[in-house]
C-alpha cells in the first residue's frame, strides 16, 4: 500500500454505526474458514489495544488533545464491539481460547519469519513456543472437559505438539523484560509487528483473565491461572520491545499506521466476502484516524509526518499455516530460557526465575495435571483407547 | 430464517483438508508426561474441600428438601415461560406448522406452575424471592437451552430439541415433588402438583410430536 501519508479514507464525522451495524450476523465457526476467525480475533485485540492506547496517552495529556483522542476512540470501541461480536455464540468460551491460541501461533510464526531484526525474531520465536504448548494443554482441556477436538477449530492448519512445557515459562519479572528497538533506526516493519503482538498478547491475557472464573471444574480454572499468568509475562515482553523515547504522539501516528497496515492485510486475504468488505470499510475508517493523528501530531510537535511514516507500507502479516517453521523452531529452541534481556540455553537461565518457578509450582503444575498422558487424536484421545 | 440443515462448504472436518496429513502425525510426535488419574485426583482434592453453592435459610428440618427442590421447580418453570417466549418467535420466523394458541397455552401453563411454586413455598413458610441452591445449580443446567432457543441461526427442530431436553426434565421433576409433599399430608397441594405434573405430561407428548414432524419435514 503506498502513499498512506496522501489517503484521506473516511472522515471521522461521517464514521457512525449503529447498534445494528455493530452486531450483525456472526461468522460460521463450521463453515467459515480458521484464518478468518484468526483476522476476527487479531483485529478485536488491534482495536482493544487502540482503545487502551489511548486511554493511557489522554491521562498523560493537556484536554486539547484528550479531546481529540476521544473523538477517535468511540469510533474505535464501536469497531471493536462490531468485530468481537463477530464471533458466533456456538464457541464455548474453550473454543474460542482454541481459536485465540492459533492466532497466537500463526501471526506470531508469520512475524518472526519476516522480522528484519534478529534479536526480535529471536524474542517472536521464543513467544511463540510457548504459544504453541499452550495449545497442546488446552487441547486435553477441550478434549477431556467438553469432550471436543480442538482441530474443528484448528482445521488441521495448527499443530497440536507439547513445546517448551508451561510449567517452565513462569519467570522471575526481570526475565520478562526485554531490550527496545532503537526507535529512528528500527524498520517500519519491526514497528509494525511490534505493536500487532503486544495488541494480540494483551487482549489474549484479558480474554483469560475474564473467562478463567466462569468455569466449574477446578483443573481449568487452575489452567487459566496459570496460563493467564504467562500470557501477563508476554505482554511484558512485547511492549518492553517498543521504544519508550518515542513520543505519546508518535506513539498514536504508530498505532493508527498500525490499524491500517493489519486492516490492509486482512482485506487482501480474506475468503468471506461479507468479512472483506467490512475490513475494506475499516481500512478506510483507519486512514481517517490517520489523518486526525498526522494532524495532532504536526499541530503539538511540529514534526513532519514522514520522519516516523513509511511511504508505503510493508507487505501483510500472511495469514496461513506455518507448520514447517514451527516445528523447525521447536527442534532447535525449545530448549531456550531467558536471563534478563537475553534468550538463553537451558543451563544459563536465571537464577531468579528458577527460584519464581520452584514457588508457583510448589503445590503442582496444572498444565501438566491436565496434559498427563495426553496425546491429540482426530476426535478425541478416546480413539486411541477404545481401539 | 434457515429451515433445515443444509449441504455447504463446512471446514471442521479433516477429510477436505490438504493439510490432514501432516495433522495426523501429531499422535505419533508427542510424547506424553504423566498419568492421566492426577486430573481425577485433582478435581477430587478440590470437592473434599469444597464449600456447598449456597445455604437454605432456618426451615423446619423435615421440610428442607422440599423447599430446596420447590426453589429448583419455581426457577425452572420461570425459566420455562421464557423459554417457550423465545420459541414462539422462533416458530413464526421459521414457518413452523405449530399453531401459535397451542404455544401461548403450555407457555402460559408454565408461568402458572411458576406461580403455583411460589405459592407453595409461601404456605410452608418460605420465602419464594429466595434463590435455593438447587434453584442455582438448575440455572446452569439450563444456561445452554436459551442459547440454542435464541440463536437466530438455530432451526425450529434444534430449538423443539432443546424444549424437549427441558420438558423431559421437568416432567420427572414434578414427580420427584409430588413424592417429596406426600409425607407432609397437605393433600390440596398435593392435588395441584399432580396436576401440573398432567400438564407437564401433555407438553411432553406435544413436544415430542412436534419435534418429530420438525425433524421429518427437514427430510423432505
Amino acid at each position: 500500500m503506498k502513499g498512506i501519508l496522501q489517503e484521506k479514507g473516511v472522515a471521522l464525522e461521517k464514521q457512525r454505526l449503529t447498534w445494528r451495524d455493530m452486531v450483525q450476523k456472526p461468522i460460521s465457526k463450521l463453515d467459515d474458514d480458521a484464518y478468518t476467525r484468526v483476522r476476527v480475533i487479531l483485529m478485536n485485540g488491534i482495536e482493544l489495544e487502540a482503545s487502551r492506547f489511548s486511554h493511557a496517552c489522554a491521562r498523560m495529556n493537556p484536554p486539547a488533545l484528550q479531546r481529540l483522542l476521544a473523538d477517535v476512540r468511540i469510533v474505535e470501541q464501536h469497531q471493536a464491539t462490531l468485530i468481537n461480536w463477530l464471533v458466533g455464540p456456538d464457541h464455548s468460551p474453550l473454543e474460542a481460547t482454541i481459536a485465540y491460541e492459533q492466532v497466537a501461533i500463526d501471526v506470531t510464526a508469520g512475524v518472526a519469519m519476516r522480522e528484519p531484526d534478529p534479536y526480535l525474531a529471536q524474542v517472536y520465536r521464543f513467544g511463540l513456543l510457548e504459544d504453541f504448548d499452550h495449545l497442546y494443554r488446552y487441547s486435553a482441556l477441550l478434549d477431556r472437559l467438553e469432550g471436543k477436538d480442538a482441530n474443528n477449530i484448528l482445521q488441521s492448519y495448527t499443530d497440536i505438539l507439547p513445546a517448551r512445557p508451561t510449567l517452565d515459562h513462569h519467570r522471575a519479572p526481570q526475565d520478562n523484560v526485554r531490550k527496545p528497538y532503537d526507535r529512528k533506526k528500527a524498520a517500519p516493519l519491526s514497528k509494525l509487528h511490534a505493536l500487532t503482538i503486544m495488541a494480540a498478547e494483551q487482549q489474549t491475557h484479558n480474554f483469560y483473565m475474564n473467562i478463567g472464573p466462569m468455569y466449574a471444574d477446578p483443573v481449568a480454572r487452575q489452567l487459566y491461572a496459570e496460563i493467564a499468568s504467562v500470557e501477563e509475562q508476554h505482554v511484558t515482553q512485547y511492549e518492553s520491545i517498543i521504544d519508550p523515547e518515542e513520543s505519546w504522539l508518535e506513539k498514536w501516528v504508530l498505532h493508527e499506521v498500525g490499524e491500517v497496515y493489519n486492516y490492509y492485510g486482512c482485506m487482501q486475504q480474506e475468503s468471506n466476502p461479507r468479512i472483506k468488505a467490512l475490513w475494506e470499510r475499516f481500512c478506510d475508517y483507519e486512514l481517517g484516524h490517520l489523518q486526525v493523528a498526522l494532524a495532532a501530531f504536526k499541530k503539538f510537535e511540529k514534526r513532519d509526518p514522514e520522519e516516523i511514516v513509511p511511504q508505503e507500507l510493508p507487505e501483510p502479516i500472511p495469514f496461513a499455516s506455518q507448520r514447517e517453521f514451527v516445528r523447525e523452531t521447536l527442534a532447535n529452541e525449545v530448549d531456550l530460557r531467558a536471563d534478563g534481556s537475553e534468550i538463553v540455553e537451558k543451563d544459563k537461565e536465571s537464577k531468579a526465575s528458577l527460584r519464581y518457578r520452584k514457588e508457583v509450582n510448589a503445590n503442582g503444575s496444572p498444565s501438566e495435571t491436565i496434559s498427563a498422558g495426553y496425546r491429540w487424536a482426530p476426535g478425541s484421545e478416546l480413539k486411541l483407547k477404545v481401539a | 430464517m434457515q429451515t433445515a440443515t443444509e449441504i455447504g462448504a463446512n471446514h471442521t472436518g479433516m477429510d477436505i483438508s490438504p493439510t490432514a496429513e501432516e495433522m495426523l502425525e501429531n499422535t505419533e510426535l508427542t510424547e506424553p508426561r504423566g498419568d492421566e488419574r492426577e486430573l481425577a485426583k485433582l478435581r477430587a482434592e478440590y470437592g473434599s474441600e469444597a464449600d456447598p453453592v449456597g445455604t437454605l435459610p432456618q426451615t423446619e428440618g423435615s421440610l428442607a428438601l422440599l423447599m430446596d427442590k420447590l426453589g429448583e421447580r419455581l426457577a425452572f418453570e420461570r425459566s420455562g415461560a421464557r423459554l417457550y417466549d423465545a420459541l414462539m418467535v422462533k416458530c413464526k420466523t421459521g414457518g413452523a406448522k405449530i399453531a401459535a394458541q397451542e404455544l401461548q397455552h403450555i407457555r402460559d401453563e408454565e408461568a402458572m406452575h411458576f406461580a403455583l411454586c411460589g405459592a407453595a413455598i409461601q404456605s410452608l413458610g418460605g420465602d419464594p424471592t429466595e434463590q435455593t441452591p438447587c434453584a442455582d445449580v438448575a440455572g446452569v443446567e439450563g444456561m445452554g437451552l436459551m442459547q440454542v432457543l435464541t440463536d437466530p441461526r438455530t432451526t425450529v427442530a434444534q430449538a423443539l430439541h432443546a424444549i424437549l431436553v427441558a420438558e423431559m426434565t421437568d416432567n420427572a421433576a414434578w414427580e420427584e415433588l409430588i413424592e417429596l409433599a406426600q409425607p407432609i399430608g397437605n393433600d390440596d397441594l398435593v392435588a395441584r402438583f399432580q396436576k401440573a405434573q398432567e400438564n407437564e405430561a401433555h407438553h411432553l407428548e406435544k413436544v415430542r410430536a412436534w419435534y418429530k414432524a420438525a425433524t421429518m419435514e427437514a427430510l423432505d
